[in-house]
This record gives structure tokens, sequence and C-alpha cells, in this order.
């Protein structure tokens, strides 16, 4: 076809998403820079980064900017390890292969909250939760979870409910690999971990990147699992920076710095999807 | 170096039993053939002798050793694969060192050894390439070299010219030959390819349904096949098979409820006095060197006739053929050639 007709067909669908991009962009990079609180709205006007200021100076800045790496950073090592496995152990036939499947992938079918409700009263609840009930009855003081290891609670729902999706993105792959190149290299003496890092891996390059970059994508902008359970507490301790913009605008009510930390979170998603395409980048060419 | 010994061997895929006590024997240094329909249990049958196939029952043995315990890298084959089955994240460098570094053979001699195989096969100018980059026939010799460095007893190939365009597969059948003049090891080399088949083979296997029909010397299964499958599998046009009326007068022998068979190479034209078969022409083949005559019997068996120039008669007409007595074939109403 002719490129130039390409190019006009092409031109109203990245118009429109262009759009849908630039307007919420610019007004929260413009409410960024203004005075804006809802409890006062007498006080306007354009006041340069002061609101940036106000975010990043903000005691609770440090730890939520921590609490959102390490979120992201365990949970994307967590969902790619568990999913490679468990995606490489249901790869063989066996008896009940696709219920299995099915099981394994339903926990993304969840909806945050619900799961984290599950997670929250039904598991981890140190009175009502299953997981005192085998504390005790192991004769062991129930752990409170959400009270004790906050952060690492919120890590373990997370994971939980995106393994799936690293499952069902590894477990398609695995299949259209080449049966024949396994079979040369068992004949070359290649074993089961051999085989792993000369073949299934760069085989699995690409998806890996591919669940890499969409989940960091989410992780970065994790918010109902924290706000159904631990509400950033105990103090700031699971607080991450979109809970600490929440808490600006909601309950401070300074939609000016809270955009500034919008425009912030926009900035560190960037840096760091900077970083994992740098890192990934070679075996994207694959 | 080392022959192969296969006694009774079996296999079977749950209830269906695909192979069904396969005894054979193959000497060290020949080249053997298996060749059969499609399905009846080649590629199987190597992967077996690879240990890439479990073994149901039988037992394969490599030299004097039963393999059928021993892990498969340490059987002494190596195999070649009809879809070559390189890794595609290495070089061909990389791939062919890739079992020596398995065995953790020191870098000199990996080194060596891969040098002197890209050598024989020519492609030392691509060692660094990816195989992504190679045309087919490129990509063949890296499959062969991957299996060469290895130095196995026996190599084993699963139709490895089947996916080359017509000359390349020559070039690459002769290059095949050379090599095993060359190396001298047993080669197991599985084939559609009736050609391959007489040319390369010391020794052929013809399968059918998991079992063997004959094995022999290209020549003694063309010459003499043990039963009217191997008759018509061997030799190319196939063999016409002539039963009851078709025949005027039969061979010593030849009783009510046999079947007769004539090469269609064989067939020689002659007298209505003198015939042994007669047909009404349909059609002729032209093909430079030699015309095939499509002909069709009294009672309604269609045989083709092989003829230095195609006939004079036009079509609808009737054709007379004889042929020398050791030329004609005699086999009962089970299948057996009755010529022992
Ligand atoms: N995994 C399997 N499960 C069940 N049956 C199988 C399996 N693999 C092969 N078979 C059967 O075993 C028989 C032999 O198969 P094999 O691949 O050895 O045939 P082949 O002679 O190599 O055929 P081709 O010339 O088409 O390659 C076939 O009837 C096939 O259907
Ligand atoms: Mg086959």
């Amino acid at each position: 076809m002719n490129p130039t007709l390409v190019r006009w067909l092409q031109a109203p669908s990245i118009f429109v998403l262009l759009l849908w991009m630039i307007v919420p962009l610019s007004m929260t990079v413009y409410f960024s820079t203004i005075r804006y609180n809802l409890l006062y709205p007498e006080r306007t006007g354009f006041i340069g980064l002061d609101n940036y200021r106000f975010f990043a100076t903000d005691p609770s800045f440090g730890p939520a900017l921590i609490n959102t790496l390490i979120l992201v950073g365990s949970v994307l090592v967590i969902t790619i390890v568990l999913g490679l496995a468990i995606s490489i152990l249901i790869d063989r036939p066996f008896r009940g292969r696709g219920i299995a499947r099915v099981m394994l992938i339903s926990p993304f079918f969840i909806m945050p909250t619900v799961s984290a409700l599950v997670w929250k009263n039904m598991l981890m609840d140190p009175n009502n939760g299953l997981f005192a009930a085998f504390s005790q009855a192991l004769g062991l003081q129930p752990v409170e979870w959400l009270a004790q290891y906050p952060l690492f609670s919120i890590i373990v729902m997370v994971s939980w409910q995106w393994t799936p999706f690293a499952i069902l993105i590894f477990m398609t792959s695995l299949q259209s690999q080449d049966q024949e190149q396994k079979e040369a290299a068992t004949l070359d003496g290649a074993g089961f971990w051999s085989q792993f890092w000369n073949l299934t891996l760069p085989h699995l390059a690409r998806p890996i990147s591919i669940v890499l970059l969409i989940q960091m994508i989410f992780h970065l902008s994790i918010f109902a699992e924290i706000f159904v359970t631990t509400s950033g507490g105990p103090g700031v301790s699971s607080t991450n920076l979109t809970y600490l913009i929440y808490i600006q605008s909601q309950q401070a009510f300074d939609v000016g710095v809270a955009s500034a930390g919008g425009v912030f979170a926009i900035i560190l998603a960037n840096i760091v999807a900077l970083f994992l395409i740098r890192a990934v980048g070679k075996t994207l060419t694959v | 170096m080392a022959g192969l010994t296969i006694r009774n061997l079996v296999k079977r895929y749950g209830d269906v039993q695909v192979m069904h006590g396969v005894d054979l024997d193959i000497e060290d240094g020949e080249f053997v053939v298996f060749v059969g329909p499609s399905g009846c249990g080649k590629s199987t049958l190597l992967r077996m002798i690879a240990g890439l196939e479990e073994i149901s029952d039988g037992t394969v043995s490599i030299g004097d050793r039963e393999v059928n315990d021993v892990a498969p890298s340490k059987r002494g084959v190596a195999m070649v694969f009809q879809t070559y089955a390189l890794y595609p994240h290495m070089t061909v460098y990389e791939n062919m060192a890739f079992g020596l570094r398995q065995a953790k053979t020191p870098k000199d001699e990996i080194d060596r050894r891969v040098t002197s195989a890209a050598e024989v096969l020519q492609i030392n100018d691509y060692l660094e390439r990816s195989p992504r980059n190679l045309s087919g026939g490129q990509r063949q010799r890296v499959a062969i070299g991957r299996a060469i460095v290895r130095d196995p007893e026996v190599f084993l190939f699963d139709e490895p010219l089947s996916n080359l365009d017509a000359s390349l597969r020559v070039q690459t059948r002769l290059e095949i030959a050379r090599l095993h003049e060359r190396l001298k090891s047993t080669m197991i080399y599985v084939t559609h390819d009736q050609v391959e088949a007489m040319t390369l083979a010391d020794k052929i296997v013809v399968l059918r349904d998991g079992r063997v029909e004959q094995v022999g010397s290209p020549i003694e299964l063309y010459e003499r096949p043990a039963n009217s499958f191997v008759a018509q599998f061997i030799g190319s046009p196939q063999m016409n098979f002539f039963t009851g009326g078709d025949v005027a007068t039969g061979p010593a022998g030849y009783v009510d409820g046999d079947t007769l068979g004539i090469r269609p190479e064989h067939l020689i034209a002659c007298d209505a006095g003198a015939a042994l078969v007669s047909g009404k022409l349909e059609l002729v083949e032209q093909l430079g060197e030699y015309a095939l005559a499509h002909l069709i019997t009294a009672q309604g068996s269609e045989f083709i006739a092989k003829m230095e120039k195609p006939p004079a008669e036009a079509y609808g007409d009737t054709l007379h053929f004889t042929a020398i007595p050791e030329r004609l074939h005699v086999f009962s109403p089970d299948g057996l050639s009755k010529r022992g």
C-alpha cells in the first residue's frame, strides 16, 4: 500500500491516543506548578517547583521511594523465578495438566481488592486466619503478618496475583521450543541445567523481558492491596509512592503536591524502564 | 569403532505396539540404510538406538556393550536431525563445540577438533556466524560437523537431506558417501529416497509396520526380493505384478494364484507369438534417455514398460512383451518369493 495513505489511515487513531495521553499529562504537570489545595481554595497562583520541593522533602518521601523499589524489585524477582519454575514443571504432559494449568492461572483473574481482602481476613488475620490456625496447631504464637511484616505481606499478595501472568506467558512460549534441539543437547551430554541455561533461557529471553516490563508498569502503581490491608502502615512502613500521592491529595487535599508526586512517579517509571530495556535490550533483538 | 546388535527390540506407546521384535546385526564400519513407508518405525528404531526413545523390550548393543541403560550421550552415537536442530543462540563454532564442552574437553583440543571438522566440511568461513544466517545446505553441514567433532562410533542420520533442494541433495549425498569413506565409522541412515538408499548403502533394511521385511545389499534386494512388498518398494518405477489371465504361459514353478513380478526395465518387446504378457498402450512418457510406456492388460492390470525409445504403435494398440527367465519373480499368494 501507498505509505502516505497508510500514514493518513493511521492518523486518527494515533491522534486519539495522543490526546488520551497528553491531556491528563499536561493537566498534571500544570497542577504541579500551581498552589492548589482544596482546603484553601483562595490560595492560587504559579509557584514554580515548590510543590516538588514539598513532596520531596516530606519525611515520608524517602521511605516511600525505597518501599516502592523494594516492592517492585522483589515482586519481579519472585514472579519471574516462580513463573519459570512452574511453567517448566507443567510443560511435560501429565494427568490433569489442563486443570492444573487453569488453577495456576486463575489468581490472575481475581480483582486485586478481593484478593487483598482474602489474604487479609482469611489467611493472615492473627485471630481467624488460616496461618494463625497453623501456628496455633503447632503451639506457636500467631504472627501478626500485616502489623509485623507489612511490606513483606504486600509483596506476597502481589506475587501471588502476578506469578500466574508469568506462568501464562512462559508456558505458551515453552510450547514453541524446538524439541529436537533439546534431544540434540541430550545427545551432546547436556543435563537439565545445562539445557536450561543454554537453550531454554535464551529461548525465553523475549517473554521474560515482556513480563518484566509489563509487570514493572503495574507494580510502580500498586495501590489497592495497600489501601485494603495496611493503609500504608504501621507508620509509613508499607507506603509506596502511589499511596503517598493518595495521602497528599485525598487526606491532605493538596492537589498541587499530589500532582508533583505524580510527575515524579512518571519520571521514576521512565528511568526504571530505561534501565530495564537497556538490560534486556540485547536479548530483545533475537 | 563398533558394530551394532539389536535383539528382539519392541516398542510400545501405552497399549499400541509399534515395533514388533526387531533383530538386526550391523557390522563395524557398515553403512546401513533403513527404508520403508511412512509410519513404519524407521525414526523410532533410530531413536531407540540413540537412547531418545525408551526401549520397551529387547536389547541394543553397541560393540560388545549392551546400552539399554546407558545415557544417550555415553553410547558413542551422534545424530543428525531432519530439521538440523542447531542451537539457535550459539554461533556455528559454539554449536560444534557444545558436546565437547559438556564433556569438559580442554579448550585447545576443542579448537583443534572443531577446526579440522570445519575444514572437512568447508564451513570454516562461517564459524562465527549464527545458524540463522546460514542457508539450508550450510546448516546441514554444521549439523554433520557437530556430529563429527564428537568422534562417535556410530552416526545416526534421520532423513538428513529431505529439506534440501534436488541439486543440493545430490551433492550432499556424495559428500556423506565421501565422509563414510574417510571416517570408516558405522553409519545408520533413514530415508524415503530410493536413490539415496541404493547409492549409499552397504546394507538396506526394509521395514514395514515395525517389522524387518528383508535385510541385504542393494543389489540383493533388487535382484532377489524376499516378498512382493520389498519387490515393489525397491526399484523405480515399481515392479509390475501380473496374475492369472494376464500371463500367457508362466515360468517354471508358476501355478494358478501366484503373482508374477517383472520390473519395467526387464520387459522386452516381442511378437504376439513369443509374448509373456500383452497390454493395450495407454500413455507414453518420454524422458529423453528412455521412455515409459503405460499399458493395461486384457483383464485390466496396469503395468509399465521401460523402453529405449517410444513405441511406434498408436495409443490403443496392443504391445507384446517377454523377459528372460532370471528376471522373473514368482510370488505365492501369501506374498513370499518362490525363489527362496
Ligand atoms: N509418541 C507416540 N505415541 C504414539 N505413537 C507414536 C508416537 N511416536 C510415533 N508413534 C507411532 O509409531 C509409528 C512409527 O513412527 P515413526 O516416526 O518411527 O515412523 P517413520 O518410519 O519414521 O515414518 P516417517 O517416514 O513418516 O518419518 C507410527 O505409526 C507412529 O504413529
Ligand atoms: Mg521418521
